[in-house]
């Protein structure tokens, strides 16, 4: 096992690299001046110019540069955000569990979702409730994600006043509370609050809500398939001869050996709900990465822009290296 | 050769897709109003006649701007997917038929692309560049290039060790004539099953990048930059500002995507009892 873990953390070196490297020539090589964006293009002497490529050292040879951004992207130093003056790597760490919060809840809800759908689906194979479900499933694809959170703030926050419309706290008890992870759903029961904790589960359930609805339709198709495979399989088929009752056949024999593949898929979709989340965190003003990202966008912070980019680059591979991880546990057959 | 019973998917993605597109090409022809210029209507009247979809707080009809609105994404869409289709196929082709060294780096490179979350690499690529129409685009077709590449790539594999490939090399075919004219034809049929479906995730990319303000300026119809006006009188209770172009968008999308499947099943006949 442990060898496994190192030869596939050397396999994710070149990988993060290469991503690394990409980011580095989306946002430096490709025309567009970040310069040029951050100083607004308008009223701009060629000093200033000048001036702004002295700081951010973009007048040194490009190979320099490519060597620096990388020195400093291994060690997390990200520099310094133009737009608060912070450093962007401790910016991004204070926002990092919000979104983990709402990823981890998504990925929960679409899971629950995505299994049971597919399961269903897979049981009564080509009736009714099977089209259905295919049908359904190729509509989640098609849902605009931002459009199903506006939606559901609009029915529910709006409408029903069944959650609130935004936020992670409601606004008066949020001044108050100190957060200790900044994962608020676990903060308010370390501080043994649970009022408040209700209040941030509250808050958290309808932007989680919308980002499983649209990760679950995945999960449905590849949990369907794969239990279809395995509901062929002569184990099955002797389970159900010795007589076991058809649901333990089902959880026990079929599942448990369809879950395998399920796992890989969950976390490959795992970029699928990175940039769901940015949308998400958008119609709900929850304050994560990808808000910050969108932020230093808007208010041309180049520092920031390339620090959140390759803070989600180093995420996504990490999730990827456990994902293989946990795939190598779950199936006995792959060992190295 | 098509069958209501067998390619229910297939036919009713096609009417869908063929009714949006009729509308968004016919939509100077359909729309009652100018989508761009106030009408003489109320700001923000709920749906009713003359404004079947209601006004906006500019008093434009949504009606109006729903028709056109699906022009930018389709637009962009159908190009960018047509850029991917070309630079991804002709990439795969060459990794998979070259192999060795060239095809570690690209597959590499395609991998780190195809990892990373397609809508952020082409927020990133837009805010670089600088918004409209042509750098959406691009970014758009740069983030689906791996999908194929990883298609055609595969397909290549599977199909170069075969005795007619071998038989064409015999007969003194070159590299190049060998993989355009007997490896990648037969490469086609399994590339082709990818375009449905990325241009239905196209047009949500699209919509995506256009509500997050990086598409065309106002007053350009556009469903998604229409959702995001339509945000702001959310907590209001004029709901009729975002809904409609929301459902056009996935009415879109799903029509796309029910092509796909329908595609995917009469060329793949044994992942249909599968999937």
């Amino acid at each position: 096992m442990f060898r496994y873990i190192a030869a596939r953390l050397a396999l994710t070196i070149p990988m993060l690299l290469i991503l690394l490297s990409l980011v580095f020539v989306i946002l430096r090589i490709l025309p567009g001046d970040p310069c040029l964006a951050l100083l607004g293009g308008r009223n701009v002497t060629p000093e200033d110019i000048a001036q702004c490529r002295e700081l951010l050292g973009l007048n040194r040879p490009i190979l320099v540069q490519y060597l620096d951004y990388l020195g400093d992207a291994v060690r997390l130093d990200f520099g310094t955000s133009v737009r608060t003056g912070l450093p962007v790597a401790q910016e991004l760490l204070l926002r990092f569990p919000a979104t983990f919060e709402l990823a981890t809840a998504g990925m929960l809800g679409a899971t629950l979702l995505g299994l049971a759908s597919g399961v269903y689906a897979s049981v009564r194979r080509d009736r009714r409730a099977d089209h259905v479900i295919r049908v359904l499933n190729i509509a989640s694809f098609a849902m605009p994600i931002f459009w199903i959170g506006l939606m559901f703030l609009m029915l529910f926050a709006v409408r029903w006043r069944l959650f609130p419309a935004g936020g992670r706290l409601d606004p008066v008890a949020a001044a108050f509370f100190v957060p200790i992870t900044n994962i608020y759903t676990l903060d308010t029961l370390l501080r043994g609050d649970l009022k408040l904790f209700v209040s941030a589960v509250r808050h958290l359930f309808l932007p989680a809500l919308t980002l499983a609805i649209v990760v679950s339709g995945f999960i449905g198709r590849m949990t369907r398939s794969s239990m279809l495979e395995v509901l062929d399989r002569e184990y099955v088929t002797v389970a159900r001869a010795k007589g076991l009752h058809e649901r333990k056949v089902i959880s026990r024999h079929a599942l448990a050996n369809a879950l395998i593949p399920i796992v890989t898929v969950v976390g490959l979709q795992f970029a699928l709900l990175m940039a769901g989340a940015i949308l998400t965190e958008t119609v709900y003003s929850w304050p994560g990465i990808a808000r910050y990202l969108l932020e230093s966008i808007s208010s041309r912070d180049f520092t920031a822009i390339q620090g959140a980019v390759v803070f989600i680059a180093f995420f996504i591979s990490a999730v990827n290296l456990l994902v293989d991880v946990l795939y190598a546990r779950l199936d006995p057959r792959i060992r190295f | 050769m098509l069958r209501l019973r067998r390619d229910y998917l297939l036919l009713s993605g096609m009417v869908i897709v063929g009714l949006v597109g009729a509308v968004t090409l016919l939509a100077p022809l359909l729309a009652p109003f100018d989508p761009t210029l106030p009408t003489d209507g109320e700001r923000l009247q709920p749906p009713g006649r003359p404004y079947y979809m209601g006004t906006d707080q500019l008093q434009r009809d949504v009606f109006s701007r729903v028709i056109h609105g699906g022009r930018v994404p389709m637009l962009v869409a159908l190009i960018s997917c047509a850029l991917s289709l070309l630079l991804g196929t002709t990439l795969g082709w060459i990794a998979g038929y070259a192999g060795g060294r060239l095809d570690r780096v690209l597959s590499l490179v395609m991998d780190a692309i195809y990892s990373f979350p397609a809508l952020i690499l082409a927020i990133a690529i837009v805010a670089m560049l600088g918004p409209g129409l042509a750098n959406m685009t691009a970014a758009i077709a740069f983030v689906y290039i791996p999908t194929y590449f990883r298609v055609a790539r595969g397909q290549v594999l599977a199909v170069r060790t075969q005795e007619f490939v071998e038989a064409a090399r015999a007969l003194g075919a070159s590299g190049s004539r060998t993989l355009l004219r007997h490896i990648a034809p037969n490469t086609l049929a399994a590339v082709m099953t990818v375009p449905s479906f990325n241009i239905a995730d196209a047009i949500l990319t699209e919509a995506a990048l256009s509500f997050l303000g990086f598409g065309l300026p106002p007053p350009t119809p556009d469903w998604g930059f229409d959702i995001q006006n339509g945000q702001k009188f959310l907590q209001a209770g004029y709901w009729w500002l975002i809904t409609f172009p929301g459902l056009m968008i996935i009415l879109l999308s799903v029509g796309f995507g029910m092509i796909g499947e329908g595609v995917n099943d009469r060329l793949n006949p044994r992942r249909r009892r599968l999937v």
